[in-house]
């Protein structure tokens, strides 16, 4: 288990990195290395060259401005899931950091590594999915943006091209004093979720749920928003019975099925993770508001 | 009786010692915390080889050809084998539980016409470094011709090789009239029961770095555990030299746990290439590797049927069961399906016994022993049974025990079977005694008060409990060696080994309590074949039984010549003396120093004018024999909560509850039983190999063999009783290796059965939360 | 390594590293992991390998003071850097760290294999979280696979040690 041959790079700009891709043929990006590392040493990829994006001191770091938080590619897992910025304005990310691997891999682990591995079950797949995240993506023409809907392509595919690199990603800042949750279901803590669940709520000052967010992790090959569930949701008053009915709308999901995991068991662990993260995010709505 | 009981050697006296029974702090820490132990990948030597195994990647094929010709241009590679490569070294040898008939199906060391698991070796690379190494094993390829594989044990056998089947023998033990029984019985309970494939994955993987020393003639091989001097005897023949041209060593073992220190193809393969390649090799396991390599243990199939009275005793037994061994036989011959049938009948009084262990080869990576290896599998059958029948009977599941449980009034309990050869003597116990003091100790009574209530507030939680008997002390024999050196410090040399369990604190305990030295001045040689002549090794929970004994009795020997020569210089009566502290003393003034051991043993030194004609030194040799094994007891207790939507079960509380005759170091006996427990917790609940339809394995990283973290453990209880001290050794101790682990899938399948309300749902380990979950569901 | 060119800095490379407070220079290959970069070419052997894809936690490290697995990172990678070892965290050869302290009073290893990893860790987090809960400690460590403790005896060590770092400083 020792990384094959490769040649190393380790520009000092996105610019240089993106030049590097331009002109090499079968390159990897490293950033944390949790993933990627993993996949080297067990020989699962081969590439001719390694980008390391280590030494690109500006992508890292998070700012607000007036509708946002913008987290660079290659802040690490640890110091998102230490801000207090994020834990104030977006502690739904806060929370599913929570569940990312364990203390040694958060330390080094990126958000943008995580978002381009794009494995279904990553928490901060779900999470940026759930929380409307948009990804800059930097290319020989310039920056470029794409929403987290768009992002993924296919099974742990994300829609960028060779010579292109994440280099941040934004998150609007939802409204002070919703509700929130992230559940999953693992076999071991801070194993990749057999499946996980984002929630955010927002609460109308007549109670009534004015924006619903859910997305789920782990089921299908890429994370889905629950847009028919969401729908259920807005305009009513919370309450068990209808976070029920909109658990039920899992019962129609195509879930993903392998040796260790049968679709049907992933559906029911979605519902009934979907019911009790809508609890949860419901009860913080209404803590902060009442 | 042991022969070292019928000549009544001198035996402990009962109670704790000044050292022995004490929780003292262990002389192995040191370097240890200090990240500067010795572990295999920690030796090297100059000029070493990496050797990399190429391995099948078919689980049963003809191997038709090997291309070796891109691997071995691949600068820095110096060497590529295949069977051909080989040919004059035969399959590993068995070491244990022979069985006429096996022979066929020993593992060679490189595959020849035929592959039969994933993972098996068919070649191998030695280069100039490990990267080097696996670079080059990529580039060998293999044409293999895929064969049906054989995965299920309890399917028809198929043929091995043209006239032997996938059955080589079938493991059959009987007593009493059996079908007698049947026909008399109030009840006959049928079980059909799995456990699932699961080993002991040290976290430390193998290792083996073989070098020839040209200038001694001697072949050294490193990184070794468990059995050097077996070990030493069979590489020596294999290889065509004399035993005392092949030595072995023993650094740190990150792990034994039954898996480590078997004869392995590699460990073969390094120790011919140093000699043929004349430079040293070193090989060092992956993890992957070692998740397809290293042996597998425990699946076993039990179709077990009991026959009772109307009062709930046992009238008989009769199990019929399948034993996946894997692809190969190996050094442990039958032993796993041997010990489940000789075990399986467990502490329960039993008129009729009938077993039949159908032993069978399958495509899967070979299976061997593993901590508690034939018990953990039948304590689940047995007590499973148990359960079975107390709910038949209506009976409450502890009466039911109670009423069968051998006595303490019926010790020792002959039981008419044998295994590993010896016949099975339960030696001493308090069977019933232990049970009460646990459920005592557990709670029992205000649990199930309290699952009641947690019961009507909607909790989905349940208690179980299950009863086991270990096996420990296999003889026949171990010696030890102990010096006392003109400084006074103290050398004790054994044929044991260390798999980092702590025995060399628990042997210079007892040597200490019997010599009267400080426990910290005694050094600790073992799993060194240069420095004593034999050894049988640490395994089967033997060290503290056998060479404990040899301890004792050397620390005497070497003792009473102490006081011999003491008395002459101090012109007294040796029986008027005593040790204490490294130094000599009057009995009847112990604070008093006379003279010191170190001057004693100046004393008694070549030169010494008191030697002249004898042989000089202040040391002892001395062996202790057994011919039968000391059972060790004890009973788990289990409380499970169950998430009904998910199915996951979390351990809330449990008790371990293990007499094991005089606990040494009581700390490192703790230390066994919640260590033994979280390796039965990962067999009950999470730890399984996995194969798909085609034989690929499926558990190959730690992704996805699920070895319990912290988060996964309960606090863990612990109870150790000495109520019952072995009558086999002189210091009553029995073996504490194996009881934390033996009823852990029994215990936590009784308890989910009672959480879930639906007796008898649990039939098979692992737990998986999806099967949970299906007992859940409500009916519709 | 094979085929490299002389200078071809995507081969090989020299790096200087401070490992456990003092500067070490050397040449590897791009491909060397930090964790055989500290094994073989600094024969600091207390780091280590039990899975080498980053789960078991035996080998993890100091960079710059947090706790990372070695097998996942390259050697290349800690040029400039500072790296601390489990050989680095007692403060002489004679004196243990209270962590090292606390394991041996505790029996809090066995085989001894996963320990330098349980300790780097444990460093970092008693630095965060001075007075921990026990639950605090198995979270923190739940990303270290130990096989022979069944780490009730581990969590108590570090529950211990943490009270006399608090009292000693």
């Amino acid at each position: 288990m020792k990384p094959p041959v490769f040649a190393y790079h380790d520009p000092r700009s996105v610019e240089e990195a993106v030049g590097l891709l331009g002109r090499l043929e079968n390159t990897r990006l490293l950033a944390g290395g949790q993933s990627l590392m993993p996949m080297l040493n067990m020989r699962f990829v081969f590439p001719d060259h390694v980008i390391d994006l280590n030494r690109i001191e500006t992508l890292a770091g998070i700012v607000q401005d007036a509708e946002t938080i913008r987290i660079g590619a290659m802040t690490r897992q640890r110091d998102i899931a230490d801000s207090a910025l994020v834990r104030d304005r977006l502690p739904l990310l806060t929370e599913a950091l929570a569940h990312v691997g364990h203390r040694q891999t958060r330390n080094r682990g990126t958000i943008g590594g995580s978002l381009c591995h794009l494995d279904p079950a990553a928490e901060l797949v779900a999470a940026a999915a759930n929380l409307d995240a948009t990804i800059e993506i930097a290319g020989p023409d310039g920056v470029r943006t794409l929403s987290m809907a768009a992002f993924p392509r296919g099974f742990m595919t994300p829609a960028i091209e060779p010579d292109e690199m994440v280099t941040a990603v934004r998150m609007p800042l939802p409204q002070r004093g919703h509700g929130f949750s992230f559940m999953e279901f693992a076999r071991r803590h801070g194993d990749f979720a057999i499946v996980s669940v984002a929630v955010l709520l927002v609460l109308a000052p007549d109670r009534r749920i004015a924006r619903a967010s859910i997305t789920l992790g782990g089921v299908g090959a890429v994370p889905l928003r629950m847009v028919e569930a969401e729908a259920l949701l807005v305009g009513h008053e919370p309450g068990a019975a209808l976070f029920e009915r909109a658990a039920e709308t899992c019962r129609a999901i195509d879930a993903l099925e392998d040796a260790q995991v049968p679709g049907w068991y992933r559906r029911q662990l979605a519902g009934v993770l979907m019911a009790r993260a809508l609890a949860t995010a419901r009860a913080r709505a209404e803590g902060v508001s009442t | 009786m042991s022969k070292a009981v019928a000549d009544a050697p001198p035996r402990l006296a009962p109670g704790k010692g000044r050292v022995l029974g004490q929780p003292v702090a262990r002389l192995e820490d040191g370097p240890l915390v200090r990240g500067r132990g010795l572990f295999a990948a920690d030796v090297n030597f100059p000029r070493q080889l990496a050797m990399r195994v190429v391995r099948s990647q078919i689980a049963h094929g003809r191997l038709v050809s090997l291309d070796t010709a891109e691997a071995r241009a691949l600068p820095g590679v110096v060497a590529v084998w295949t069977a051909a490569e080989v040919s004059d070294i035969p399959p590993i040898p068995f070491r244990a539980t022979k069985v006429r008939g096996l022979e066929p199906y020993c593992q060679p060391i490189l595959a020849r016409e035929r592959v039969r698991y994933v993972g098996e070796p068919i070649a191998v690379v030695f280069a100039e470094d490990a990267y080097i190494a696996e670079d080059a094993a990529d580039l060998v390829v293999a044409e293999i011709d895929e064969l049906p594989v054989v995965l299920d044990a309890a399917a028809e056998p198929a043929e091995f090789l043209p006239g032997n089947s996938t059955e080589p023998t079938i493991v059959r033990k009987e007593y009493g009239d059996v079908d007698a029984a049947f026909r008399a019985a109030h009840a006959v309970i049928e079980l059909d029961l799995s456990v699932g494939r699961h080993s002991g994955v040290p976290m430390e993987t193998r290792g083996a770095i073989a070098r020839y020393v040209a200038a001694h003639d001697v072949l050294e091989l490193h990184g070794t555990a468990k059995k050097q001097h077996w070990n030493r005897d069979e590489i020596a023949r294999l290889l065509g030299r004399p035993p005392t041209g092949v030595h072995l060593f023993e650094g740190h073992v990150g792990g034994g746990f039954g898996v480590r220190g078997e004869l392995y193809p590699e460990d073969l393969l390094v120790c011919l290439a140093a000699m043929r390649l004349d430079r040293p090799v070193k090989w060092i396991e992956d993890r992957r590797e070692h998740l397809v390599a290293t042996n597998h243990s425990r699946q076993q199939r039990h179709l077990i049927r009991g026959a009772v009275d109307a009062d709930g005793r046992l009238l008989a037994i009769d199990d019929v069961f399948f034993h996946d061994q894997g692809a190969y036989v190996r050094t442990h011959g039958a032993r796993v399906a041997d010990l489940a049938a000789g075990m399986l009948p467990g502490p329960y009084r039993l008129p009729a016994y009938r077993v039949a262990g159908h032993f069978r080869l399958t495509n899967k990576t070979p299976a061997a022993t593993y901590r508690a290896p034939g018990r953990f599998e039948t304590t689940f059958v047995r007590e499973r049974l148990m359960d079975a029948i107390a709910v038949r009977l209506d009976l409450d599941p502890i009466e039911l025990r109670r009423r069968n449980l051998v006595t303490e009034a019926e010790m020792p309990h002959v039981r008419p079977v044998d295994t590993l050869g010896v016949d099975v003597v339960l030696d001493s116990g308090d069977y019933i005694g232990l049970m009460d003091q646990a459920l005592a100790q557990f709670g029992w009574d205000a649990v199930q008060r309290d699952l009641t209530a947690r019961r009507a507030a909607g909790d989905c939680v349940g208690a179980g409990l299950a009863f086991f008997v270990e096996k420990s002390g296999l003889g026949p024999s171990d010696g030890v060696r102990i010096s006392i050196d003109a400084t006074g410090g103290v050398e004790l040399v054994s044929g044991a080994a260390s798999v980092g369990q702590g025995m060399e604190t628990a042997l210079a305990q007892i040597c200490a309590e019997a010599l009267g030295v400080d426990y910290r001045r005694i050094r600790v040689v073992r799993g060194r074949t240069d420095r004593i002549e034999f050894g049988n090794g640490a395994h089967a929970s033997r060290v503290t039984v056998m060479s404990g004994s040899a301890t004792y009795h050397a620390a005497l020997a070497v003792r009473g010549m102490a006081l011999d020569t003491a008395a002459q210089l101090l012109q007294a009566r040796p029986e008027d003396l005593a040790i204490e502290d490294g130094q000599v003393v009057r009995a009847a003034a112990p604070g008093v120093p006379l003279i010191a051991l170190a001057e004693v043993a100046r004393q008694m030194g070549p030169n010494s004018p008191l030697m002249r004609g004898r042989t000089p030194g202040l040391t002892a040799e001395r062996w202790f024999y057994s011919e039968h094994m000391t059972y060790p007891y004890g009973v788990h207790l289990a409380l499970v909560r169950i998430d009904r939507a998910t199915g996951e079960v979390r351990v809330e509380k449990y008790l371990v509850a293990n007499d094991v005759g005089r606990a040494v170091n009581p700390m490192m006996v703790e230390g066994q039983m919640v260590g033994g427990f979280a390796q039965g917790l990962g067999g009950a609940l999470f730890e399984e190999f996995r194969y798909d339809e085609r034989g690929q394995p499926l558990s190959t990283t730690f992704a996805d063999y699920l070895i319990p973290t912290l988060s996964e453990m309960p606090a863990v209880d612990v109870l150790i009783a000495e109520d019952a001290p072995s009558p086999l050794n002189p210091l009553g101790v029995k073996g504490a290796g194996e009881g934390g682990t033996n009823a852990v899938g029994a215990a936590i399948a009784a308890a989910v059965d009672d959480a879930l309300r639906r007796p008898g749902a649990i039939v098979s380990l692992p737990i998986l939360p999806r099967t949970v979950r299906r007992h859940t569901e409500e009916p519709t | 390594m094979t085929s490299v060119a002389v200078g071809d800095e995507t081969a090989m490379r020299r790096i200087g590293v401070t490992v456990n407070g003092t500067l070490q220079a050397g040449e590897v290959s791009v491909r060397l992991t930090l964790a055989d970069f500290l094994r073989q070419d600094l024969k600091l052997t207390g780091t280590h390998l039990g899975c080498e894809h980053g789960v078991c936690g035996a080998c993890t490290i100091l960079l710059d003071g947090r706790a990372v697995r070695a097998c996942l990172l390259l050697a290349v990678q800690v040029d400039g850097h500072s790296v601390t070892t489990v050989e680095g965290l007692a403060p002489s050869a004679t004196v243990l760290h209270p962590l090292q302290e606390a394991f041996c009073a505790h029996h809090g290893l066995q085989c001894g294999f996963c320990t330098p990893g349980m300790l780097t860790t444990l460093v970092e987090f008693l630095k965060d979280c001075p007075d921990p809960s026990a639950e605090e400690v198995r979270v923190a460590i739940s990303g270290n696979i130990c096989r022979c403790t069944g780490y009730d005896s581990i969590v108590e060590a570090t529950l211990s040690a943490a009270a006399n770092m608090r009292d000693g400083s």
